[in-house]
């Protein structure tokens, strides 16, 4: 995609909804370009992150249009999340002061970067978008609270905006049967749980010990 | 075959229907049955007929006449005096105004005089769930032609010369579309029909599936013999009963007679179509949406590249047109590519469904041919703006269309110009304005659909929209700055230019065109609090002239929250601060004594 050609090159395009692990979402268009000679329509805004590269295709990072859509989609996010220190910081970076709307008081961006890192990494598919358009938000199914959900954490590192986090609600005892009595060391992770340093083939020797 | 020497057209459309005609069909058979005329005189009920505004109405054949406004109390008389004496009823006949001269012909009349037919071919001249009646008009004679004579290829050339460009508003050449699927790797392709028809006002795919279900089905099995696809699916929305139930029955009818599933017309050509029901989402009109929600997923659209053409549902290559397209291409392959091409404009051939509403004498749906001015069909056609008001815009395209003001009403009905207006063709929803409209509040309306019927997915589309519809409400209700009309310039152009999909990219067309056409409407409601329609609840006021007011009492039973105070023969007056500016009393008085200011 055009995103990833410019960022070799060293241009930069800014994000929010695009991660390198993740299949590209098209969502923000904060990473928007003008595309000239062939595309479709010449003088196009497309969405840098999903847009095919091509032989012979003109882009154009930083034309007239791209700033003044820039500006304005940073102007939206600093009306809906005036208190997140990213947008905040996103907007001095390109020279936003304020927003001429009233805010509003939200941290998530509905970049979706959560929801997809739990369906395409983790595969637990613990949550998802519910409803449309205003009403629009993150939820596990149902909006129960989700069965499928492992506390892995990774909504909450991908977040660009902090919106995520998780909350230790309860500690769980648990017992390692296997492990007891045998050298283990601090998960290297997380730093709290013991890992054994060694595992074996197969379980069978342990057991018979 | 039973044969009658006088058949009743009688309209079945779901307009003609809202006003009654299933009893006006029930009174005239029992009336028929009476006279003993049964053997004689059958009763078909059709599609919609076109001229919704004079509803119920029926045509008798073979002489061609035309009824309007029928009730159950004209049946007696009228079958008695027509049908038994020969004695064509004028009182029940059309009249161009109250008093002028009976026009006794349908293709008389000047909303049909101007129409050319040829999606709506078959507009209340057969009964739509007989598919025997469908044929008898050439029904799949060019599904036959298509099988046996030609090859996909000629096929696909027959629609590239014919210029047919998709009628479902983005216009893009069908022809073309067409080739790019064929084109496309892979042994398993789709064909779609995009029946969710969103738009409000708009309902010529309404009419087509409910009067014609078998001219959609016929042109997407021509389609589909063309890409090289199997299978089909009609993507019906669900607040179209009536539509579903037709073209579901018309698919069963022709799979019964071989025309459509295994085998058609004996070739080892086959093609199954399914109907899908949407579930009450706009968004899903968007061939992407659309694809999705096949799929059993939300309706939201993804980004293109990759077009549907080369990756579609399933990924598969998949060919979505509208519902109007596809009733187009049986006429196409029996008369030509060259003749349909003789119709239209250089850029738009053939012809146009028009839903036209709003303030118009004649409201209904009318097809005509491609560069006919938008003046004809509104005045011609239309029979102009009722009430004695004045023109003051006419708004194409729907909610993502623009208003054309009266300086632009000789434009020719044509993508490209329409298009250098800052509207769009559309799928053909025509809404026409009066003086009583007030543009302001007319863009704050569309805008407050499309916030509504976003999907969310991206920033500019479902942010964007909320801060026009909060700029807008600001600016009806009294709370209008300065710098409004550059904020909300701004913002549109950024909501414009960055929106994922065709929804939010075409949302600021009736705020753009309305700010370009209608700027001093604006100017009035934020500089001097006034809306110059008199409509914006906020800025009006109601108030009794009592030099003009009688002291009939009239405003007074009127006014539903009973702040009109006044003893009879005596001038009235309104407590302002009850006043909910109703307008009740405004439509009740009749010596012009409640002003609007």
């Amino acid at each position: 995609m055009i995103l990833e050609a410019a960022r070799m090159l060293g241009i930069e395009i800014p994000t929010l909804c695009f991660h390198e692990a993740l299949k590209p979402h098209g969502a923000c268009r904060l990473c928007v370009v003008e595309v000239r000679a062939g595309a479709a329509r010449g003088g196009t805004l497309v969405a840098s992150c999903v847009f095919p590269v091509r032989d012979g295709l003109e882009v154009h990072t930083s034309s007239d249009d791209v700033k003044g859509v820039r500006r304005g989609l940073i102007e939206l996010l600093l009306a809906r999340c005036p208190e997140s220190r990213q947008i905040r910081a996103l907007a001095e970076r390109f020279g936003v002061a304020e927003s001429p709307y009233r805010p509003r008081d939200h941290l998530c961006i509905l970049c979706g970067l959560c929801v997809r890192a739990c369906d395409e990494i983790v595969g637990a598919r613990a949550i998802d978008f519910f409803s449309r358009g205003q009403s629009l938000d993150v939820k596990p199914p149902l909006l129960n609270p989700s069965a499928a959900c492992i506390a892995c954490g990774t909504c909450t590192t991908v977040c660009p905006t902090e919106a995520v986090r998780l909350e230790e609600i309860a500690r769980v005892p648990h017992e390692h049967p296997v492990l007891e009595g045998r050298p283990a060391e601090r998960c290297r992770v997380c730093g709290h749980h013991p890992a054994t340093a060694v595992f074996p083939e197969s379980y069978e020797s342990w057991f018979k010990e | 075959m039973k044969t009658y020497r006088t058949h009743l057209l009688l309209c079945a459309g779901t307009g003609c229907v809202s006003n009654h005609a299933f009893e006006v069909k029930r009174a005239l058979e029992e009336e028929i049955q009476r006279r003993n005329l049964g053997d004689e005189v059958t009763v078909v009920a059709t599609g919609c007929n076109g001229f919704c505004e004079r509803g119920p109405v029926m045509v008798v054949q073979p002489e061609g006449i035309f009824y309007q406004q029928l009730t159950v109390k004209d049946i007696p008389h009228l079958v008695e005096e027509h049908f038994l004496k020969g004695r064509p009823v004028k009182r029940l006949m059309y009249t161009e105004t109250k008093g002028a001269p009976p026009v006794p012909r349908m293709n008389d009349i000047e909303f049909f005089r101007h129409q050319v037919l040829v999606a709506l071919r078959n507009r209340g001249r057969i009964a739509p769930e007989k598919i025997d009646e469908y044929i008898a008009y050439d029904g799949y004679a060019s599904l036959a032609k298509v099988l046996k004579e030609m090859s996909p290829e000629e096929v696909i050339r027959e629609a590239k010369t014919s210029g047919l460009r998709g009628r479902g508003g983005a216009g893009f050449p069908t022809g073309m579309k067409w080739e790019f699927c064929r084109r496309s790797p892979g042994d398993l392709k789709y064909v779609v029909c995009n029946a969710d028809e969103g738009d409000p006002g708009a309902f010529m795919d309404r009419s087509i599936l409910e009067a014609d279900p078998h001219s959609v089905l016929e042109g997407m099995t021509i389609g589909a013999y063309a890409i090289g696809a199997r299978e089909g699916f009609i993507y019906v929305r669900d607040e179209y009963p009536l539509a579903v139930e037709r073209i579901q029955m018309a698919i069963r009818d022709a799979e019964a007679y071989g025309l459509s599933g295994e085998g058609i017309f004996g070739t080892d050509f086959a093609f199954s179509v399914r109907v899908i029901r949407g579930g009450g989402a706009f968004v899903c009109g968007e061939e992407t949406a659309l694809m999705a929600s096949i799929e059993g997923k939300m309706g939201r659209p993804r980004p293109r590249p990759p077009f549907p053409a080369e990756s579609g549902l399933w990924g598969r290559p998949t060919n979505i047109n509208n519902v109007e397209t596809w009733a187009n291409v049986p006429v196409i392959l029996a008369r030509g590519g060259d003749w349909f091409a003789s119709i239209g404009t250089p850029s738009s051939k053939g012809t146009k469904v028009f839903s036209v509403v709003g303030k118009v004498q004649n409201t209904g749906l009318v097809e005509v041919p491609m560069g006919i001015t938008l003046r004809q069909i509104i005045f011609d056609i239309g029979g102009g703006i009722p009430g004695g008001k004045r023109f003051k815009a006419v708004q194409t395209g729907g909610p993502s269309g623009g208003c054309i003001p009266e300086s632009l009403l000789d434009l020719e009905v044509d993508y490209e110009q329409l298009a250098e207006a800052g509207a769009i063709m559309g799928s053909g929803g025509l809404i026409v304005m009066d003086e009583d409209t007030c543009m302001v509040d007319l863009a704050r309306y569309f805008v407050s659909f499309l916030e509504d019927e976003s999907c969310g997915k991206c920033l500019p589309c479902r942010e964007g929209l909320q801060r026009m519809h909060e700029i807008l409400d600001d600016i009806t209700a009294g709370r209008g700055t300065p710098d409004h009309i550059d904020i909300l310039e701004r913002l549109a152009d950024t909501v414009k230019k960055a929106s994922l999909c065709g929804l939010g990219s075409t949302a600021p067309n009736p705020v753009l065109t309305t700010l370009q056409y209608f700027r001093d409407e604006y100017e009035a409601h934020i500089q001097e609090k006034r809306c110059p329609a008199g409509v914006c609840k906020a800025l009006i006021q109601f108030s009794i002239d009592p030099e003009s007011c009688t002291g009939c009492m009239a405003c007074l039973k009127a006014c539903p929250t009973d702040c009109i105070t006044g003893e009879r023969k005596k001038p009235h007056s309104i407590a302002v601060e009850q006043c909910i500016k109703c307008g009740a009393c405004f439509e009740v008085c009749k010596f012009d004594a409640v002003r609007k200011t």
